[in-house]
């Protein structure tokens, strides 16, 4: 039983310019406890698909599930079963990280006691614990990171939707974060769903990848599968078979924008 | 959870002002310097109103504070937008109504605190008026940025830069000022700019309020400016509240 499935899953954007097609046609399915890099150029139709999965934007063609809940009729219960950590994060800046945690604990309806527990809880969690009484804007970018997924961990979600979560940090903080996403897999059963345009991250994390181009799903398999189609050998460089899918260097001016 | 998720929001959002006292000062600092330096000016003039030219000009005032303020309540939601915050709490299972009703509850709640230390500055000027009058006064400023606050978010959903923001906001602002005779009555203007005032919802909210100040509760400009208040209050919050509802926006 797949715990993210998509069908034919579209987004259109009516920009001045005239009709953009972020996204023509996703179909994916991810699988309980599945670790999914979703990888494609600059303008491939990512975040969009990612902003569709988590409720933000309504698609204009196709249907999803996620957790058994479907998008259009559900989208509550996709609330619940998912959280999502999107590039900028989501914190303030001005704000202590104890109340951004209490608050989200709030928003996802604990009462007051409870959320100030489950706020000590995932800061001891996500080594956090020092810094509950300063401000976000103190913290480092790996702190800073740290703190949007505990955030979206609060509700104790089945699937967490990462958009290029370790972009900007430092080769001590990735590995950290990495560590991280394994943990909340092997230890709660999580699924993952990241993004990320590091192909070293996506060849030591992912069990499973998804390449996007253009909007449609290219390619869909194992990192040592994809290398063996379509790099020729099975230890190719995962950066070798990610340009013989999307069958092209850096992305072209022109590409569609990731989000109107 | 209506009421649960709006306290939860009006408290995130109260917290956040009361952390900058000094901007909550700050924002009642334009009415008190046209109190000060332009007050003093009407004393003597004929201004064909009943009352002092204090209960002519601090409704007016009043408004005028609801009306530049609330009007850029959006800008914070801007800012929000970029840092992601307002995605993140889109993500969670907090009522999309709350969202726009806690932040326009604290900010009713703070334009009517700089509303009363306008009314005190304006009692040691020399501004006398009844108490029900007062109150009558205070509960238009709350409507009003009710109002306002909810358009402007509405607005700043759908807008991508400050830059494109305040532009817009001074342009709507500013006759809306000029037209409603916040400054003085447009009883004093001929009869072309009293005629086109009248298609300016904010007249009938001023004319209410400077009504009120003499004492006179059931007149004809009373009943009015009800009305437009509470229209415009039920107009604004619908329309905020089908933009907060819609996906992605």
């Amino acid at each position: 039983m797949a715990i993210i499935s998509t069908a034919g899953l579209a987004r259109t954007f009516r920009t001045k310019r005239g009709l953009v097609e972020a996204v023509r046609c996703i179909d994916l399915t991810v699988r309980p406890g599945e670790i999914l890099g979703f990888l494609g150029p600059n303008g491939a139709g990512k975040t969009t698909t990612l902003r569709m999965l988590t409720t933000l934007l309504k698609p204009t063609g196709g249907a999803a599930t996620v957790a058994g809940c479907d998008l259009a009729t559900d989208p509550a219960g996709v609330r619940r079963a998912s959280g999502y950590v999107a590039q900028s994060g989501g914190v303030d800046p001005h704000v202590s990280v104890r109340e951004e945690l209490v608050t989200q604990g709030r928003l996802y309806r604990l009462p007051r006691a409870q959320a100030q527990e489950r706020a000590e809880e995932l800061a001891h969690d996500l080594g956090l614990t020092g810094l509950l009484d300063r401000r976000t804007a103190a913290l480092s970018g790996g702190q800073r990171r740290r703190l949007d997924i505990a955030m979206a961990l609060t509700h104790r979600p089945r699937v967490l939707f990462l958009d290029e979560p370790t972009t900007g940090l430092d080769p001590a903080s990735r590995a950290d974060l990495w560590d991280l996403v394994r943990r909340l897999r092997d230890e709660h059963g999580t699924t993952v769903f990241l993004t990320t345009h590091y192909l070293d991250e996506a060849d030591a994390l992912s069990d499973r990848l998804v390449v996007v181009d253009r909007g449609v799903v290219v390619a869909d398999g194992t990192p040592s599968a994809l290398k063996l189609a379509h790099g020729g050998a099975s230890d190719a460089s995962l950066q070798d078979t990610f340009l013989a899918i999307t069958g092209r260097g850096p992305a072209p001016t022109d590409s569609a924008p990731v989000a109107v | 959870m209506l009421l649960h998720d709006t306290a939860l929001i009006f408290g995130r959002y109260a917290r956040q002002t009361l952390r900058s006292r000094f901007a909550m000062l700050f924002g009642v600092l334009m009415p008190l310097l046209y109190l000060l330096f332009f007050g003093p000016l009407l004393t003597g003039l004929p201004l064909r109103s009943r009352g002092s030219s204090w209960q002519v000009l601090v409704p007016g005032l009043l408004l005028q504070l609801g009306l530049f303020g609330a009007a850029f309540a959006g800008f914070t939601i801007i800012i929000e937008k970029s840092q992601g915050i307002v995605e993140r709490m889109r993500v969670t299972p907090v009522s999309r109504l709350a969202l726009l009703l806690g932040r326009v509850l604290r900010d009713a709640a703070v334009f009517v605190f700089q509303a009363v230390l306008l009314v005190l500055a304006a009692l040691a000027m020399g501004l006398r008026a009844p108490l029900a009058g007062i109150l009558i006064g205070f509960a238009f400023v709350a409507l009003l940025t009710l109002s306002l606050a909810s358009l402007s978010y509405a607005l700043a959903m759908n807008v991508r830069t400050p830059q494109e923001f305040g532009p817009a906001i001074n342009a709507l602002t500013m006759p809306a000022m000029l037209l409603s005779g916040l400054m003085l009555p447009m009883t004093l203007a001929p009869g072309w700019l009293d005629v086109l005032s009248h298609f300016m919802p904010f007249r009938y909210l001023v004319d209410a309020v400077r009504d009120a100040y003499v004492g006179s509760y059931a007149t004809a400009h009373m009943l009015y400016g009800v009305l437009v208040a509470l229209g415009f209050a039920t107009l604004s919050v619908t329309v905020g509240t089908r933009v907060f509802r819609k996906a992605g926006a």
